[in-house]
């Protein structure tokens, strides 16, 4: 499908589409000092000229009359908050005089659309469909929850200085799997459509205004927006006065990780980790969960709601009489060297996306770009 | 010892592709039955062996499983856990766990009888490799509770004994009083096993050995190359068991453990299970030896 231009102006003319098609709009807006995503009726309450800087244990927003829509980048929502909600009561049960009744009411999600996912979280949602809908058994409220998502992705044209998607191969371009996608060039958006939904959202925007078509000197200097920040992350030049950008080597990492499981490194980087489970909160990959049972007074009527789980909680590795990690170490090296190599093997992809969002949200500024350098400069053993 | 498995990393790290369509072809991970409990026995104090028929005779009819494999066992307001199925694997009437109290779930367990329900998800995980151990000595060793995941297993050999060679069970209890399946011994034996004990601390009444379950091997006299191991217990235990049976000669890719971590889904989903790049309840819990064994030696993995 070709690229027309959406005038910022008209931005309103989108949600209004999205929202008249049966959607609950979600889209970013500035809250509590972040931008986080919430229900979007307006498209003035887009973070337009808000610009978050981001370092280890950092993240603080700053007003530029310059900056655009989207010249923020990732907050700490992710689409997991949505299509993974951190609750949910997935069953219901009911005690009758013939015996337990499965009592779940049938699931009926609401249609989301979501305004502004960066490439880094459309492939953390490539990953999340694997875990959870790839194998013989899947979720299916996930599912239910999924095929209704209608994704309006972002191309980045500024990193954060904990951004590394380059590395990770998933941005600063958005990948496949978005409905409609948009750039941002001075007062216009280059908007694109790649999927069905999407052709049919922008055929019912272009009723209501012109939608002009680039020409094709402009769709080279649109391709060329993710490009040149790409460049800049893969150069590692910062912006003036921000910090230095990250970038992570992940050349043979699985075996470099997993023969690496005694590193002196987990008890080094124990020693600042407070196992607080921030990053894995604010993961948007990360899938632990387990199941809490909540009854009323007879216990007769039962949920059982579903929560999050995190490997840095004592609970994760909690059995009978013993607990599988039992010190920070163990449960930092189980986050790491999931995320970066287990996942390898479990799901044929790394678990991290490059989003930088463990960095930003770790309390003491714990970096895993870093930690995986460290192992990386001085192995313990040497990777075959 | 053969290499464990080894990975190259993707070159490109993340995926970067929509999911395929359609989006999911599995079932429902909480795809459940629901069972009544048909007879309720106590093997030792603290430990009961429940029979589970299905309220569905659907689900009765098509629900098999093979030695090794486990159930999600739940009960409606109190929670879920992961139990081993220890009944014959060809008696179709009804699905036997051997349940250890020691917890929310099996305690609540305990206060169940005959006529109760109980909520079966399953049969969940990768089983002991009999077809594999056709043709060879076979020796088991297991301790405690851990004899419950190899008593399906048993009996399915003692079924087709002559398709395997000389097979021992070596089992190891704190005391006399934890020897599960008591009743059971002298009916293997007639069947052909070898079944040996020890007990860590021997009472007044008690005869035979003490000591670890890897002192039996010292009375074995094993064919190592032609034998195969499998073992079930708490996971200090099996190390030793695989030490003692590597210096004794049995190779490692004939050894087999069966694996246990707290489990939420058993699916595969809440991540929970985790053993290294393993999910111990799709990939496990019955593991090759030489898939782990790089793992095993990691201290709090
Ligand atoms: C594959 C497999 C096969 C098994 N087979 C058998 C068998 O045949 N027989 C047998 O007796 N046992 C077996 N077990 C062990 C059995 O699953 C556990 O003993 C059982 O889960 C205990 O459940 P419980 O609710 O009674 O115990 P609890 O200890 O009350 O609960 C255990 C669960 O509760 C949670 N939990 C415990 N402590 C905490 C805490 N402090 N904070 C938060 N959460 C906590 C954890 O999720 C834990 O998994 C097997 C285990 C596995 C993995
Ligand atoms: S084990 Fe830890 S790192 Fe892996 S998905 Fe679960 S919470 Fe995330
Ligand atoms: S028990 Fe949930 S992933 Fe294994």
């Amino acid at each position: 499908m070709p690229l027309s231009w959406l005038h910022t102006t008209d931005f309103q003319q989108l949600i209004d589409v999205l929202r008249d098609r049966g959607h609950r709009v979600i889209g970013p807006q500035v809250a509590d000092g972040a931008v986080v995503y919430r229900d979007l009726a307006d498209a003035s309450d887009l973070p337009t000229g808000w610009l978050d800087e981001q370092d280890g244990g950092l993240y603080r927003l700053r007003y530029d009359p310059q900056a655009g829509t989207f010249d923020h980048v990732v907050g700490p929502h992710s689409l997991k908050n949505f299509l993974f909600p951190p609750r949910e009561t997935f069953e219901t049960w009911s005690r009758t005089p013939n015996g337990w009744l499965q009592t779940t009411p049938a699931y009926e999600p609401e249609q989301l659309a979501v305004i502004g996912v960066r490439g880094c979280d459309l492939a953390a949602l490539a990953i999340q469909d694997r875990v959870f809908l790839g194998g013989d058994s899947i979720d299916v409220r996930y599912q239910a929850r999924r095929e209704k998502l209608f994704v309006v992705a972002v191309n980045c044209r500024r990193a954060a200085a904990t951004c590394f998607c380059h590395s990770m191969g998933c941005g600063p371009a958005v990948g496949p799997g978005f409905d409609i996608a948009l750039t941002e060039v001075g007062d216009r958006f280059a908007i694109e459509a790649t999927t069905d939904a999407g052709i049919a959202v922008l055929a019912d925007l272009a009723g209501r205004l012109s939608l002009p078509l680039l020409t094709a000197d402009e769709v080279a200097a649109v391709r060329q927006v993710p490009e040149t920040l790409r460049e800049a992350m893969q150069a590692r030049r910062p912006e003036e006065g921000t910090p230095r950008p990250r970038s992570l080597d992940t050349e043979n990492i699985r075996n470099l990780l997993f023969d690496n499981l005694a590193h002196p490194r987990w008890a080094e980087v124990a020693d600042r980790c407070l196992s607080c489970a921030n990053c894995t909160l604010v993961c948007p990959t990360c899938f632990c969960s387990s199941v809490g049972e909540v009854t009323d007074l007879t216990g007769d009527e039962v949920s059982r709601e579903r929560h999050w789980a995190s490997c840095f909680t004592l609970e994760h590795s909690q059995m009978h009489g013993a607990n599988a990690r039992p010190t920070t170490a163990s449960r930092y090296r189980q986050w790491l060297t999931h995320k970066l190599a287990g996942w390898i093997d479990q799901f044929g992809t790394s678990g991290c996306t490059g989003c930088g969002r463990c960095i930003t949200w770790c309390p003491v500024g714990i970096d895993i770009t870093e930690e995986v350098a460290a192992i990386r400069e001085m192995p313990t053993s040497s990777p075959s | 010892m053969t290499a464990p498995p080894r990975i190259e990393s993707p070159p490109r790290p993340c995926i970067h592709t929509p999911a395929p369509e359609p989006l999911a072809v599995g079932r429902d991970a909480w795809h459940h039955h629901v069972t009544r409990i048909v007879a309720a026995r106590d093997e030792v104090a603290g430990v009961r062996t429940y029979d589970l028929a299905f309220r569905d005779p659907a689900a009765a009819a098509s629900y098999t499983f093979a030695p090794g494999q486990f159930n999600m066992l739940y009960l409606p307001g109190i929670g879920e856990a992961a139990i081993s199925i220890s009944s014959d694997p060809l008696k179709r009437a009804s699905v036997g766990h051997t349940v250890k109290a020691v917890g929310n779930v099996t305690h609540a367990l305990e206060r169940l009888g005959v006529g109760d329900e109980v909520v079966l998800r399953g049969p969940f995980g990768t089983a002991w490799p009999l077809d594999e151990l056709q043709g060879r000595d076979v020796l088991i060793v297991t301790g405690g509770v851990g004899l419950a995941s190899v008593r399906a297993a048993i009996l399915q050999i003692i079924a087709a004994r002559h398709d395997y060679g000389r097979v021992s069970v070596l089992f190891g209890a704190k005391t006399p009083a934890g020897l599960i399946y008591a009743s059971e011994y002298d009916a293997w034996r007639a069947a052909g096993i070898d079944v040996r004990l020890t007990v860590d601390e021997a009472d007044g009444d008690w005869t035979g050995r003490v000591g670890l379950v890897t002192a039996l091997f010292d009375d074995l006299d094993l064919d190592a190359a032609a034998t195969g191991l499998t073992c079930c217990g708490p996971e200090p235990m099996m190390l030793a068991v695989v030490r003692r049976a590597s210096a004794a000669g049995i190779p490692s890719a004939a050894m087999y453990v069966s694996m246990e971590r707290n489990m939420s889904c058993a699916a595969r989903l809440c991540g929970l299970c985790q053993f290294g790049p393993e999910f111990i309840c799709r990939d496990g819990p019955v593991f090759s030896y030489d898939r782990l064994a790089k793992f095993l030696d990691i201290k709090h993995l």
